[in-house]
């Protein structure tokens, strides 16, 4: 892409001072976009109303409108519902199904000014980690061919990560935005639980879901999450708490900022190479001022465990709507995933099992928010790695659902504590992108970026 | 053989807006499909957004009923599949409703004249229905099977989909179907004096289901406490008070036969057939439905503060029976009367406008309400005052003393012997000149007819 070395805001500054045109831009990322078909990066590609709405902003441009996005192209996940535009979860449970509305994300998006050009592939209803569980065949990573982008965003972070879009949005419930950001070199942030409405977004497992997005930097992140994020009267789960001035943080410096590593997330399963480049990354923020702490969260062992009880609890009961009566596609349609937890969910909701199971995860999931509480009150963020392993090969662990569990064993905390986390960039092993995540207390996204900042900064 | 009955009754509030979305919740008439959006309509990625006006009607009922308010709340999943649910679930309460506890008594203990004689019987008989929970879930669509161009269909109209709907489920209190009546007629009341629902049945406002069994005494000692029968038989969906004391009487009298014969009524769900006057089986419940309840998570729970409930309490008018009591101590109304005065909130309001009315005319109220209750008042055409006025003329009418009318009409005639002739040879147009001096002689108002009556017996 012609312009891929512009951040959002200094392609903002150019279009505003018509250096060039939004739909030059757009119509660059559109090629991008047919030239690395082979990624599978998208679902579906709205070329004309794309360009039409390029043409559309260059005006309102001449005309002296002013928006943070106005004219910038991003894509959107196929779990966002767009007004007018297919959305299929990448499921062909929903292959022909267009919306009536728009989730409020994209509309503030969209009222932002930035230009859709297309829904992204990801794992069918987010059921996944590795993106190859779509019915749209998988996306490939564009760091190295064969290997997963990671998932369940993986259309989204490959098209922010091959040039196609300035930003794209995604969801994570247990790590599906910090997982791909991690294996396709990008920023990606699961905000706080609530912090961003999930209105408009199909429900994965609704007390997990957060609302995030994928940029290049951890500026831009900044940019979007201060669009995105808000109370919205349409979902009761976002609270009133007052969205901060993300870019203030920038002007901080990180000295005097205490962060924690946990000792549970740096132990035996990590692979050697990950962990080396956190301490490296570490280091490096020590030598700025940074304080650094050896932590515990003595519950990470049961996460994972916690874990996929709740989560298919509610995947069974979310998916039960397309019954087959609505949509015009029967149930034997759902994918292997899609089955496995709905059998999953049904069967640890069940009455004599329910204390068992799901009630038994509520409790641990409770200790785990209180593991982090105590953490908190001792350090300022956590750094953690993202994954234990590098990026695998398409299909290495397609026949083993336990295998492909076990990838989210760092990422699941933070969506069971509801806390925010962002995935940065900390360079490649072997030409394969590894990324660290910085986790913080609820709604301290702005300390998350300022620390994001920093590593960005260290030129590792 | 002692029955057994339990009741659960569904009642619709008639907040504005539906439960969980902005939709008008005032679907009654209205053409299919047209009070919809995309929460109610189930769309993927909808949340439900709880409708706070509908949670504080709910713990208002539930106060009404004398129920403990718990502090914290939440809302469930039921899960279940259902053509007329769009998400596959109904958002529901399962362990955390938000009333619990409370009861009905079915006859009020207040003695009056009337049922003075009766009232030690009366007395024995007052019962206290127990009231488990009170709980908000959410209606569902409404499904009707027709046939559309000669092929048979089923359509779905979810205008109703979402509408609020309290659920108020009594313990197996109640032992025969005058009671059952007896309590509905209390709780409809109740609901309506809150004014948070029309209660009107037959726009299925209120949904009656009884769940009705029969116990084989083992012994005939009564105070032997005995165990609930190990079966239950549900009649679902009634929409009449009638029906429901016609099939709970059916259901005692079918159940107790089969009990007769050592054998064990089959637990099962039944309806109502009007038309043939008896129950009839619509399914066999082997077990219960595992519904797989858990929590909301869209919907955060409800924390409640003392002050939050205290200021729900202040917005609770006054009840029917506070009302009573009142009526009887303030106004010195038979128990009788004022039964038939609070009936509605509308007359006891009406009345007591009447009273306010009256009192500086020295109306008493027994006299309103004796007008109210005997002479069917137009309520709402005739203002309280007017009706005052009209007492006021009536009533000084009759001050006047007859022996007073017969003495001034003989002394009219005495002094016009003529005109009194040519009235009684049919000259009518007389009678107006006998009636006007005749008044005059009286010099108060009186009622012409009267005049003209003691003149016609002379």
């Amino acid at each position: 892409m012609n312009y891929s070395a512009y951040t959002i805001q200094g392609l903002r500054e150019s279009l505003k001072k018509k250096h060039f045109s939004s739909e030059s831009v757009v119509k660059d990322c559109l090629r991008e976009i047919e030239d690395n078909k082979n990624l599978n990066a998208f679902i579906t590609v709205c070329e004309k109303e794309a360009v039409e709405k390029a043409k559309e902003a260059d005006k309102k441009i001449k005309e002296g409108a002013d928006l943070p996005l106005l004219g910038v192209p991003i894509s959107i996940k196929d779990m966002y519902l767009t007004k007018g535009i297919r959305t299929t979860a990448a499921s062909k449970v929903l292959d022909d199904y267009i919306p009536q509305y728009s989730a409020t994300a994209v509309k503030k998006l969209e009222n932002a000014g930035a230009i859709i050009l297309g829904k992204t592939n990801c794992d069918a209803w987010a059921h996944g980690s590795s993106g190859e569980n779509s019915d749209y065949g998988p996306t490939e990573n564009p760091y190295l061919k064969d290997y997963v982008p990671g998932g369940s965003s993986s259309g989204s972070a490959v098209s922010v990560a091959a040039n196609m879009c300035f930003a794209s949005t995604g969801t994570d419930t247990g790590g599906s935005i910090r997982l791909p950001a991690s294996f396709c070199n990008v920023v990606g942030l699961k905000p706080t639980y609530g912090r961003v409405s999930r209105y408009g977004v199909i429900a994965m497992a609704s007390s997990l879901d957060s609302i995030g997005h994928f940029t290049r930097y951890v500026e831009e992140s900044a940019l979007i999450l201060s669009i995105t994020a808000g109370k919205d009267p349409y979902d009761g789960t976002t609270p009133n708490e007052k969205v901060e001035d993300y870019s203030s943080y920038f002007k901080k410096n990180i000295k005097g900022i205490r962060i924690g590593m946990p000792k549970e997330y740096f132990s035996k399963g990590l692979d050697k190479r990950i962990k080396e480049k956190i301490e490296k990354e570490v280091r490096y923020l020590e030598s700025r001022g940074a304080k650094i702490e050896i932590i515990s969260l003595p519950h990470t062992e049961y996460a994972i465990a916690c874990y996929y009880i709740i989560l298919p609890a509610e995947v069974s009961s979310n998916l039960a709507r397309y019954d087959g009566i609505r949509y015009g596609s029967a149930r034997q349609n759902f994918g292997d995933e899609a089955k496995r937890r709905i059998i999953l969910g049904t069967y640890v909701l069940s009455s004599g099992y329910y204390d068992a199971y799901y009630k038994k995860a509520m409790k641990i999931r409770t200790l785990i928010k209180k593991d982090f509480d105590e953490a908190f009150k001792k350090v300022d963020v956590i750094i953690a790695p993202v994954s234990p392993t590098l990026p695998w090969k398409i299909g290495e662990k397609a026949d083993d659902p336990l295998a492909m569990y076990l990838t989210d064993i760092y990422t699941v905390t933070a969506n069971l504590a509801g806390i925010p986390g962002l995935s940065v960039p900390i360079g490649l092993v072997d030409g394969l992108p590894v990324g660290m995540q910085i986790l913080g207390p609820h709604f301290s996204e702005g300390r998350l970026f300022q620390v994001g900042k920093a590593v960005e900064e260290s030129g590792l | 053989m002692k029955p057994v009955i339990g009741l659960e009754v569904h009642i619709e509030l008639k907040t504005k807006s539906k439960m969980f979305c902005g939709c008008s919740a005032d679907y009654f008439g209205k053409k299919p499909n047209t009070h919809t959006c995309p929460v109610c309509l189930g769309l993927p990625g909808t949340l439900p957004v709880p409708n706070k006006t509908a949670i504080k009607w709910c713990v208002m009922l539930g106060m009404a009923l004398n129920c403990n308010i718990p502090l914290f709340s939440k809302f469930d999943r039921k899960n279940y599949f259902y053509p007329d649910l769009p998400k596959g679930y109904q958002i529901s309460q399962y362990d955390k409703p938000f009333a619990i506890n409370g009861y009905i008594d079915l006859n009020s203990q207040i003695s009056n004249s009337k049922s003075q004689i009766n009232s030690k019987f009366k007395n024995k008989n007052s019962k206290r229905i127990r009231i488990r929970r009170v709980h908000m879930e959410e209606d569902t669509g409404k499904l009707t099977h027709g046939s559309v161009s000669g092929e048979n269909v089923t359509l779905i109209d979810f205008n109703r989909s979402g509408v609020p709907l309290v659920e108020i489920v009594t313990e197996p209190d109640f032992d025969n179907a005058g009671d059952v009546k007896d309590y509905l007629q209390k709780l409809q009341q109740i609901v309506r004096y809150l004014g948070i629902s029309n209660a009107d049945m037959e726009k299925g406002d209120m949904r009656l289901e009884p769940n009705i069994s029969v116990l084989k005494l083992k012994s005939q000692n009564p105070k032997v406490k005995t165990e609930l029968p190990d079966y239950k038989v549900e009649v679902k969906n009634i929409n009449s008070f009638r029906f429901v004391e016609k099939a709970i009487e059916f259901e005692i009298k079918r159940q107790s036969e089969i009990l007769k014969k050592d054998e064990t009524p089959a637990q099962e769900t039944r309806g109502w057939n009007e038309a043939k006057q008896k129950t009839i089986m619509q399914r066999v419940k082997e077990e219960s439905s595992d519904y797989r309840y858990f929590p909301e998570p869209d919907i955060p729970p409800i924390r409640w503060t003392r002050k939050d409930l205290e200021n729900i309490k202040k917005q609770i008018p006054e009840l029917p029976n506070s009302k009573k009591e009142r009526f009887i101590k303030e106004y010195g109304l038979t128990g009788y009367d004022t039964q038939i005065l609070i009936r509605e909130k509308e007359t006891a309001d009406y009345f007591e406008g009447a009273v306010r009315a009256g009192s500086k005319d020295n109306i008493k109220p027994k006299t309103i309400a004796n007008l109210i209750i005997n002479k069917k008042i137009n309520m709402e055409e005739t203002l309280p005052s007017s009706l005052i006025k009209s007492i006021i003329k009536t009533s000084s009418y009759g001050k006047i003393n007859t022996d007073k009318i017969i003495k001034a009409v003989g002394e009219v005639l005495n002094e016009n012997p003529q005109a009194f002739k040519d009235y009684k040879d049919g000259k009518t147009q007389v009678l107006q000149f006998l009636v006007g001096n005749t008044i005059k002689k009286l010099k108060e108002r009186v009622d012409p007819k009267i005049i003209v009556e003691v003149i016609n017996k002379k």
